[in-house]
């Protein structure tokens, strides 16, 4: 998995991620963001686009960094994901919690 | 029968998980179908480092074959007595600050799974998971006929 920082835009910190989030990877994921967060970046937008793989390990994650930015008035977008990822959301019912975007563009204006 | 044994911890993952998919693909799994068989496969082993061997080390093994076009695994470690089937189905309706992931690994198993079945075989847990072709529910079950209504 590669997380990184790919830009600022009207204030939301933009992150991408590729490769495989699973229990192996997912703390990882879990700690660069929080590492973001604690820095003052507190809307941020999670581009998925190269995410190929989703497990509940890193739903895990992805719930504790939205409690964490909820307690700071924080927020997180995610966007364009993979049809795999997008079932797994669906299936979880986190597509109803979390706010996902077809396009980056789209998470930045709407969010 | 192909099988793979590893101690079980969690830096075993990814190559339990290439076993998995290795095998899937060979039997001719389409790669969308691959990602939930390997969903439901990390859960299972997952819970496996987690629970099975609370005071000792202990192996985990993965059995694959093909049968009547299903992929079948079945998970066995020496551990403690656990059906992880038994897991309650999490709250999938409550919001950020209520939700919890507690048994969102089991529910994943039994959405991408046809069959699941536990049984303890002497000193064995054995978990067996059956895969069709498609998920169970999902639209490329439904075109292929209609027996299940």
């Amino acid at each position: 998995m590669e997380i990184a920082n790919t830009g600022k835009e009207k204030d939301r910190f933009i992150v991408a991620v590729t490769g495989r989030m699973d229990a192996v990877t997912a703390p990882e994921f879990e700690s660069r963001l929080l590492n973001w967060i604690n820095a003052g970046e507190t809307h941020l937008v999670v581009d998925f686009g190269g995410l190929e793989y989703i497990s509940s390990a890193g739903l895990r994650s992805i719930l504790t960094i939205a409690k964490n930015l909820k307690t700071r008035q924080g927020h997180m977008a995610l966007c364009v994901l993979q049809d795999t990822v997008k079932e797994v959301f669906e299936i979880s019912g986190f597509s109803t919690i979390i706010p996902v975007f077809e396009s980056i563009d789209a998470a930045i204006k709407e969010t | 029968m192909p099988e793979i044994t590893s101690p079980a911890r969690m830096e075993h993952l990814e190559e339990l998980i290439q076993f998995v998919a290795r095998h899937a693909e060979t039997a001719g799994f389409a790669i969308g179908r691959i990602r939930e068989i390997e969903l439901a496969a990390e859960e299972i082993l997952v819970n496996i480092f987690h629970y099975a061997y609370p005071s000792m080390e202990g192996d985990v093994s993965i059995a694959c074959r093909s049968e009547d076009g299903s992929l079948i695994l079945e998970f066995s470690d020496t551990g403690v007595p656990f059906n992880a089937l038994d897991v309650p189905a999490p709250d999938l309706a409550a919001d950020i600050s209520d939700r919890n992931v507690g048994g969102l690994g089991v529910f994943f198993v039994k959405k991408m799974a046809d069959e699941a079945r536990y049984r303890r075989e002497r000193d064995h847990n054995v978990l067996m998971l059956v895969f069709d072709h498609h998920r169970p529910g999902s639209e490329g079950r439904v075109r292929t006929g209609n027996v299940e209504t």
